[in-house]
């Protein structure tokens, strides 16, 4: 880097910092009392440290100083990758179910309920990347499907008795039609039309289940939603759940894997990379695109009447706007389009805030910044999938 | 009869707020293509903004209405100042990537633009200042409260202005000279981020002007105030033909209407469907909107 490029950076970094400073300012040091600086201060001087380390860091990367650190790391990362490559798929796939398979004999209660909402999002994760990974539309009302999921089986078990695997079906089912309701009058949309208007359809149902009093007893929600049983085996614990949700959870996996590599998966992703051409060599965009919704919401439905026997309570405040994007924050972080992504995602952005449960207020912030941040530097996210190409409409 | 007319100046109203959210969705999406997520948060950072500039002045002892003069110039300041950075960080180096990438990283802003509101400002509604808010007077059958009146003057007189900047200014013509062909503005000397920082200045300062607005015809702000307006002025550009500045003004004063009526007449719980439906049927049956002109079938 010359010494011009460097000044620049350093100009911009004072320039950003100031401009930082004003907008912070008015927020915490305006009271009607009168002024305050000393909060302001606090938070300014600590953003500011931690962005001028950032640049400095990047400036020794790119002077070549970090080489001593950086260049075994990669070498390290690129072993581990032969490795991974070289070892026999099913012999990784076996240690990774063995090692789920034994988990809650050593996890406590709180491990448990941390893995039971790891692998409901698991299932969310991976059934919105069918969505937006595989056939590229955009669905910003995805917990809609989550939520009919949910009353469905909240529904059927209180006033019918249903048991939870009659349900089940059900759930996924209903789930699946919603998502073709929804997937109908959107299919002439692309691109961010069809973002919004996912967007209102989730938010209709929201309000529905939040209004329809006498169907879904409003924002009071519906209590004592049984647990499943089994042959007159009850899944009372935690530690049992777990076990219908890791099955759940795995039949998800291998679902979604083996629509991946269909004709189906491969359809959808000639949609994703470019429509006209896709439907110009004969694929029959409008039912793939209804497929595709349809597929991702029947395992959005499976989750969400997992989560109201899991909760035992179902409420419309859980269906919110925040919780689709938290989801498509997990799709995006670990890759869209690629299972192992989407799953690393999930573990990313679930467990490690529980792992710093001081900061549960900044949980937000920290989503909306990785978003951003992601966009920025890595945009096929962590672990990119394979076969990934860009929207011919996109080149100009 | 009174009841109509009274809901039909409430409906104005609220319709004048949603136009002036939804001219900076339309002038953004004019630009540079981009559906800005973040916008109803520089609706919700004005409404804050207000609050505090005018609760300071308001505790200084000046006159209430200069308190709002002075605090709605602050505010309308502020949001241009913070959706210049947020152009200049999340979506200038993202002019290249794919939409769907810029799509995310706005949709990543907004989320973290709303937390930043709710840490810095707590999580509970600040209330506007009562001696500004209240007051009001009837005529006929009519009760019209002095806020009403203020909301109205001033929607008419900010989007006199605008048209205005737009089209009688030099820099209103660079504006769509870049919307309609970067390339080629640029080649007659048109800095292309300078206009566009400029659209976004411009675009939420009128979404602070709303967000005051909104704030003081409800009496209070709250941090999540910014999403659900947010989408309604989104349908309002949509409705209008997005890119259009017309075509906003009229679809957020449809929008505002409808909403009320539908809250009058047929049910006030389910008020918000409605805004979402006519965004639905509008895509569905015309997508270009009432004033819009013919986009190129790839952008829709």
């Amino acid at each position: 880097m010359t010494i011009q490029e460097s000044k620049r950076l350093w100009i911009g970094l004072g320039v950003g910092l100031f401009w930082f400073l004003m907008l912070l300012w008015p927020l915490l040091g305006i009271k009607p009392g009168g002024f305050e600086f000393s909060e302001t201060w606090a938070v300014f001087s600590k953003v500011a440290v931690a962005a001028a380390l950032i640049v400095a860091v990047y400036h020794l990367r790119r002077a070549g100083l970090l080489d001593f650190i950086g260049t075994p790391l990669v070498r390290a990362t690129e072993a581990v990758g032969r490795g991974y490559q070289k070892a026999p798929t099913w012999l990784l796939l076996a240690v990774v179910l063995a090692a789920a398979l034994i988990y809650p004999q050593f996890a406590g209660r709180y491990g448990n309920d941390v893995a039971i909402s790891v692998l409901i999002y698991i299932c969310l994760g991976l059934g919105l990347n069918v969505v937006v990974g595989l056939a590229g539309l955009l669905d910003l009302g995805y917990i809609a499907f989550y939520g009919v999921g949910a009353y469905t089986y909240a529904l059927l078990s209180l006033h019918f008795g249903l048991s939870f695997w009659a349900c089940l079906p059900v759930a996924a089912l209903l789930a699946a039609i919603s998502g073709c309701i929804i997937g109908f009058p959107t299919l002439r949309m692309r691109g961010d039309y069809l973002a919004i208007v996912t967007l209102g359809f989730g938010e209709i149902v929201r309000l529905i289940l939040n209004n329809w009093m006498a169907l879904t007893n409003g924002p009071n929600g519906i209590l004592g939603i049984p647990r499943p049983d089994f042959f007159g085996y009850n899944f009372a614990s935690l530690s049992s759940l777990y076990y219908v949700i890791l099955g759940i959870a795995v039949f998800t996996v291998l679902a979604v894997y083996r629509l991946n590599h269909s004709r189906i998966g491969r359809a959808w992703e000639a949609i994703r990379e470019d429509e006209t051409a896709a439907e110009l060599m004969g694929v029959n965009t409008f039912l793939l695109k209804l497929l595709a919704y349809a597929m991702g919401a029947t395992f959005a439905g499976l989750a969400g009447a997992f989560f109201a026997s899991r909760m035992r309570f179902v409420g419309p405040e859980s269906f919110t706007f925040l919780e689709s994007a938290m989801v498509l924050a997990m799709v995006v972080l670990g890759g869209m389009g690629s299972i192992p992504g989407v799953i690393l995602g999930v573990l990313v952005l679930v467990a490690l805030p529980e792992l710093f449960r001081d900061f549960e207020l900044y949980r937000m912030l920290v989503f909306g910044g990785v978003m951003c941040t992601m966009m920025l530097v890595r945009p096929a996210g962590l672990w990119p999938a394979k076969r990934m190409g860009r929207r011919s409409e996109e080149m100009d | 009869m009174d009841y109509f007319i009274q809901q039909l100046i409430n409906g104005l109203t609220l319709g004048g707020v949603y136009a002036l959210i939804a001219l900076g969705y339309t002038m953004v999406y004019g630009i540079i293509q981009l559906i800005n997520f973040a916008h109803g948060e520089f609706f919700a950072a004005g409404g804050y903004m207000g609050v505090i500039f005018i609760s300071w002045l308001a505790a200084q002892g000046v006159h209430p209405y200069v308190c709002l003069g002075i605090g709605l110039v602050l505010a309308m300041l502020y949001c241009a100042m913070l959706a210049m950075a947020v152009e200049r960080l999340a979506y200038r180096p993202l002019r290249q990537a794919s939409r769907l990438a810029v799509l995310l990283s706005a949709l990543g802003m907004s989320i973290f633009l709303q937390n930043g509101l709710m840490l810095t400002q707590g999580q509970y509604d600040k209330a506007y200042p009562t001696e500004i808010t209240a007051g009001g007077f009837q005529l006929g059958g009519l009760y019209i409260s002095y806020m009403q009146c203020l909301i109205v003057a001033l929607t008419v007189f900010l989007l006199l202005v605008l048209n205005l900047l737009v089209f009688k200014t030099r820099i209103g013509k660079a504006m769509r000279a870049t919307a309609q062909d970067k390339v080629m503005s640029a080649l007659v000397g048109i800095n292309a981020n300078h206009i566009i920082a400029f659209t976004f200045a411009i675009g939420a300062g009128l979404a602070a002007a709303a967000g005051i607005m909104v704030g003081l015809y409800y009496g209070t702000v709250s941090y999540s105030m910014g999403f659900v307006p947010g989408i309604k002025a989104f349908a309002a550009a949509v409705l209008g033909g997005i890119g259009n500045i017309t075509g906003a003004m009229l679809g957020g004063l449809i929008i505002g209407m409808v909403e009320i009526f539908a809250a009058g007449y047929i049910s006030s719980q389910y008020k918000d469907v409605f805004a979402f439906i006519i965004l639905i049927g509008v895509l569905y049956f015309k997508p270009t909107g009432i004033m819009g002109e013919n986009v190129d079938d790839t952008r829709v």
